[in-house]
This record gives structure tokens, sequence and C-alpha cells, in this order.
């Protein structure tokens, strides 16, 4: 069984604070669906409002076409695995994947059946007798997936559950995640402030900031067309040029800034004279000026640092109007073409880069 | 040596010196005294030491016994009092966990931070008064023409005064109340360290509020319960002032009978004798209980 989720206009106010503001959303009936955003933003409000520990103030969550208003959390079809994860220390690890078994009543042997089954799932065969101490990082994770996925919950609601982990094991949980999602197929809402997690995993992201849901689209659109200043300063790397629209076309708006007159994708419909930001991803700048359109989309600055990373190097000029501009070359092996302290040319083709409303930053 | 290397030679001498002193003649010494006492016979002080001063199971014999030459079997009175000092100490240390378990929940779990401070200053409060105080307030209050007595012949609800102090209301009142905070504070300190997300992962895998407290909650308080509820039971199995207090004419406790057999009957063997029973039979009631609760004396401690 799987489910959709409605969430409704949904606002939670803690006091005057509000932690959520309008969030207006449905995840389809078997998605791989996630929250991104910052430390703070309201991710862990929205998932406990789901998973009915905390009423919205206003609005309403709906699973599966049901509202769930008074619906307390032992009685909704969702499964929560906590930031923390909350396993039973006292228990082992098959008493702690079929607690939620127990509660319901199901004979001794069949929590057996179905514990050596989930074990199965997440790769821990018999090791259902161990103490959860005695797991490693990633296996409590698992192990907490499955106490989860016992009660054969509709929707799974995951609260960054691999913040914990090193990077290794954490890029590997990705991967595994995604692989028990399809294989189980019910719906997970994952929340995470990883935007690495969030693209690689999901269908769709939705980012947040301040408690309000900025952008709902597919990886690839919240990367390419981010639909406002902080989603595109959050998700992925981006250089910022701020200015004001001088001229527009179809499509595409000019904006004068610090560093020249620079073009790029106009989605909003920027008008002439708006303030707006120009942003221009690292990939996105080549050396030389044979990208360039025109006069505009050319930058001129002086190397002072570059970081060899292995596949790419970073490069970071210093341009004019004082602001630091980060470039990602491929690595082509050989000596670096540009030195530190030498005078750079680098360029973008309109393109690739989109101008937007003024708006806040992430990190600012 | 890695205590001396740490501490030093003089600092590590003195906590030697001073821990064994403490122990030999503060804790080991005068109870030996008080054993060995128990196993001899009564004798007056210039018999001491003399041809009649010989080891004697006598004292205890006569506690299940009586005399030999009483008519009846087995000393009733005194097993009866025995018996019934070991039961009522369990009904109170049952009484006061039922009262802390919830309001340390509560205190650990539930409230936020001003309202826990709070609440445990007005329960630490009340035992500034001392214990005889307390004792002797509530022996005012559930007296027959005590304040509740009064409140309710007053509200109509009964006709005549109960009597409280005879029916043993007053005395496990009083008891419940002179040790509850011993029972508090472990049970407290038990469950705070518990991750409230425990409690909400159960709550969210469907579990009912009743088997949140029975299988999650208890048992990972286990060790501050055992704490508590062996502080309450070897307590109240000792208390005097108390029950001296607040029983009711009727029922003796356990402590006054050594007490009688102390000071008024002038039997120091005797009553080193009870003394001696009343402690080995609660620690092996206290041990047996943490066996079946597969509780460890570590634990307890911790
Ligand atoms: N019970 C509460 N009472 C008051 N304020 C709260 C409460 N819970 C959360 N908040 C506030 O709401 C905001 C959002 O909190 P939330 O836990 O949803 O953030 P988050 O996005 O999950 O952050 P993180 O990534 O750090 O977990 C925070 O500013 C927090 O202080
Ligand atoms: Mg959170």
């Amino acid at each position: 069984m799987s489910a959709d989720v409605e969430l409704d206009h949904i606002t939670v106010r803690f006091g005057d604070y509000v932690a959520v503001d309008d969030a207006d959303l449905r995840v389809e009936d078997g998605e791989f669906f996630s929250f991104l955003g910052p430390s703070g933003c309201g991710k862990t409000t929205i998932l406990r409002t789901i998973s009915g520990f905390l009423e919205p103030s206003e609005g309403g969550v709906r699973i599966g076409g049901r509202d769930m208003r008074g619906i307390g959390p032992n009685r909704r079809p969702t499964a929560l695995i906590f930031q923390n994860l909350a396993l039973f220390p006292l228990m082992s690890v098959a008493d702690n994947i079929t607690y939620g078994l127990r509660v319901r009543g199901v004979s001794g042997a069949e929590r057996r059946r179905k514990a050596d089954e989930l074990l199965e799932l997440i790769a821990l065969r018999g090791q259902g007798d161990k103490k959860v101490g005695e797991l490693s990082g990633g296996q409590r994770q698992r192990v907490a997936i499955a106490r989860a996925l016992a009660v054969e919950p509709d929707v799974l609601l995951l609260d960054e559950p691999l913040s914990a982990l090193d990077l290794k094991l954490r890029q590997h949980m990705r991967t595994e995640l995604r692989t028990i999602q399809q294989r189980v197929g019910i719906t997970f809402i994952y929340i995470t402030h990883d935007q690495g997690e969030a693209l690689t995993m999901s269908d769709r992201i939705a980012v947040m900031s301040d408690g309000v849901v900025q952008q709902i689209d597919q990886g690839a659109t919240v990367y390419d067309n981010p639909a406002t200043s902080f989603v595109a300063s959050f998700v992925g790397e981006n250089n910022p040029f701020f200015g004001r629209v001088s001229r527009t076309e179809t499509g595409f708006a000019v904006a004068d800034t610090a560093s020249g007159a620079l073009v790029g994708r106009n989605p909003q419909g920027l008008r002439e004279g708006e303030k707006a930001i120009v942003f221009v991803r690292p990939e996105a700048l080549v050396v030389g000026n044979g990208a360039a359109n025109g006069q505009a989309n050319v930058i001129r600055g002086m190397v002072t640092n570059a970081e060899f990373e292995g596949p790419t190097v970073n490069l970071y000029l210093r341009v004019e109007g004082g602001r630091e501009v980060m470039l990602l070359m491929p690595h082509s092996g050989g000596a670096p073409s540009l030195a530190i302290g030498e005078e750079a040319v680098v360029s973008f083709d309109p393109q690739r880069a989109v101008v937007l409303p003024e708006g806040a930053l992430a990190g600012e | 040596m890695r205590f001396v290397r740490r501490n030093g030679l003089f600092l590590s001498g003195y906590l030697l010196v001073a821990v064994t002193v403490w122990i030999v003649f503060m804790i080991v010494l005068p109870q030996l005294y008080m054993v060995d006492f128990s196993f001899r016979p009564n004798l007056p002080l210039n018999e001491i030491g003399g041809p009649d001063d010989k080891y004697t199971l006598e004292n205890y014999r006569y506690l299940v016994f009586g005399r030999p030459t009483d008519e009846a079997l087995l000393n009733w009175l005194h097993l009866e009092v025995f018996f019934r000092t070991i039961i009522a100490s369990i009904c109170v240390t049952l009484l006061d966990f039922c009262l802390c378990y919830p309001l340390a929940y509560y205190m650990a779990q539930v409230a936020r931070g001003g309202r826990t401070r709070l609440l445990l200053l007005l329960l630490i409060l009340p035992f500034w008064v001392n214990e005889i105080l307390r004792a002797f307030a509530f022996r005012l209050l559930f007296a027959s023409g005590g304040m509740i007595n009064t409140a309710l012949l007053g509200l109509g609800l009964i006709e005549q005064p109960i009597d409280f102090l005879r029916a043993d209301v007053a005395l496990y009142a009083g008891l419940s109340y002179a040790y509850i905070l011993l029972m508090m504070f472990p049970i407290y300190n038990a469950v705070e360290s518990l991750d409230h997300n425990q409690v909400e992962a159960a709550r969210d895998l469907g579990a009912p509020w009743w088997h949140i407290h029975l299988f999650v909650v208890m048992p990972f308080a286990k060790p501050g319960i055992a704490a508590g509820c062996t502080m309450v039971f070897m307590l109240s199995a000792g208390a005097l002032a108390v029950p001296q207090i607040l029983g009711g004419p009727s029922s003796l406790w356990f402590t006054q009978v050594i007490y009688d057999w102390f000071y008024q009957g002038g039997n120091w063997p005797q009553g080193s004798a009870y003394a001696f029973v009343l402690l080995i039979a609660c620690i092996l009631f206290v041990l047996l209980v943490m066996r079946l609760f597969k509780v460890g004396l570590g634990e307890i401690a911790r």
C-alpha cells in the first residue's frame, strides 16, 4: 500500500514565531520527495505535522485523500525515522524491528518471520539477536528503516537520517535508500540540508527557506532553473552579480553590474530598471572571451587561488567590484593554464546564466 | 599503583587510611559487635565474661517460638508484628512508586524547564521541616477532631468521624510522605536521561500510552526504580519515629519491639538479635526482588 500526501495551505506557529508559512503541495503516491533547506528552516516541523506530532495552526494534512485532523501519530499510516534514529537501546535488533508488530498483538512466530524478512531486506541477515549498541552507524541506520517498514506504512518520513554518518557511508546509504524505496514502492518524504542527498535520490525536491517553500521541482530543474535567488544560491555553487536590468530581449535580460553588462535568461520576466542578480554557475564560466555575447558577458579579474580537486580545478578570481568568483575547470593534465596573480578574462554563454529578482541569498 | 601516581603519595595515603578507618570503625566493627551480642545470653554486668557467657541461639529462638514455658507453639505476637512490618513496608513502597512515577515522568519528559524546577522546589521545601514535626502535623490532620474529619463532617459526607489512626491510614500516609523524595529523585534522574524521541518513536509505531510506559520507559528507568524502591522499603521497615507517632494503638512496628528490648526490657542481646533478623530479612527480600526484575547491584549505584 502507498498513498499520496497533500499539504493544504499549512501554517505552523510557535507562539508568534511562524515555523512553516503556508505550505501547499502534493506528494504523489510512490514518490521519493525531499524537503531541502538550511538548518532551522522548518523541515522537521513539516515532518512532525505530517506524522501527527504537531497540529498545523492553519490548513490541513490529507493522506490518501483522508483528512488527518485529530488523528494521532499512532493512528496515522505514516512511519517516522528520527534525526537521531531513536532506536530502543535495551532491545535486540529483532525486537526493535518488530516493536510495532508487538504493539499490534502479532504472535511471536509471525514476528520472527517478519524480522527475518526485513533483516534480509536491509542486508543484516542473522544479526537479529545483537544489541543495538553492537551495530555500526550504517547498520543502525538500516535497522531504523526496517523498524519503520515493519508496520507497513503508506508513507515513510525520514528526518535527515544520514546526517550522523561519515561521507563515504552517506554516499553508500543514498543508493541503498533509493533501492529500498524502489523495492517497497511506498511514498518517501525525505528531509535534508544536504543538496547532494536531495539531488541524487529524489523524484522531486521542495526547497525551503525560513518556513517558506520556495520551489518544487525535479532536481535538474531546481539546479538549472532556480525560481528565486535563495534557491539559486543554496542549491549548488553559484556566482551572483548584483545589478539593475538595463534592457530586455525575448527571454533574456541584460543587467548592468560592477563587472560590466551581463546577459542571461529572464524566466521571471524582469523589466527594465528593476534590481536583479545574475547567477552564473562555476562550470558555465570558461577562460577567454569565446563564450561571450558580443560585448557582454566578459569578466576580467585576477587569479587569487586555485584548488586542485582531481577531476576539476576550482579557480578563484577577484573581479572588478571586489567580489570573488569561482570557476570550475576540467583538469586536463599538465600544468595549470593560469597562475596565481595573473590577470584573466573569462566569459559565459547567456543560455547558462539566469537573471533573477533581487532577494535573500543562502547563508547571509 | 596508578592510584598513587595520580594522587601523589600523601593524598593517596590519606585516602586509603581514611576510607579504611571509616569502613572498619564506623561500619564493620559496630555491626560485628551487635552480631556478637545477639548470640550471647543477657547477663548482669558482673557475670559478663564468666562461665555462663557462652554463645547461644536463645535470642533468635525466642522470636520464633517464645519462651519454652509458653503454651503456644510460636511467638505469634512478635512474628505477626514482624510480617506486618514487612508487608506494610512493601505497601508503602508501592504507594510511593505509584505517586512518584507519573510525577517524575511529567517533570522529566513533559514539562518545560521552569515548571520542572518549580515542582522540584515544591517537593523539597516541606523537607526543611524535620521528620518529627511533619509526623505530628499529620497526626493533627488525621485525628478524630482533625482537619480532614472536620471537613468531611462539615460537608455532610460522614456522620461519625473516621478513626484514620486506628485504620493505619495515617501511618501509611506518614511513611509514604517521609520517604517520597528517595523514590522521586532516582526515578526522575533515570527517566530524565531517556531520549524523548524514543517515546515518540514508540508512539509513531502505534503504541498506546500504557505500552510505551511498560515496555519503553520503565525498562529504561529500571535501575532508578530499583534504587528508589530499595531505599524506601529499607527505610520504611526501619522507621521508628513515624510509626511511633502515627501508628494505631493496636498496631506495633517491628522497630518499636526492638526499641523496647533495648530501653524498656534492658535486654540488649535480645534487641540485637531482633534488629539483626530485620536487617537480614530486608536484605534478602531486596535481593530476591532484584533477582526477579533482573537488576544488578551495580546498576542501582549508577
Ligand atoms: N516546539 C517548538 N517550540 C518553539 N519553537 C520551535 C519548536 N520546534 C521548532 N521550533 C522553531 O521552529 C524553527 C524550525 O525548526 P525545525 O526543527 O523545523 O528546523 P529544521 O529545518 O528541522 O532544522 P534542522 O536542520 O536544524 O533540524 C526553529 O527556528 C525552531 O527554533
Ligand atoms: Mg530538523
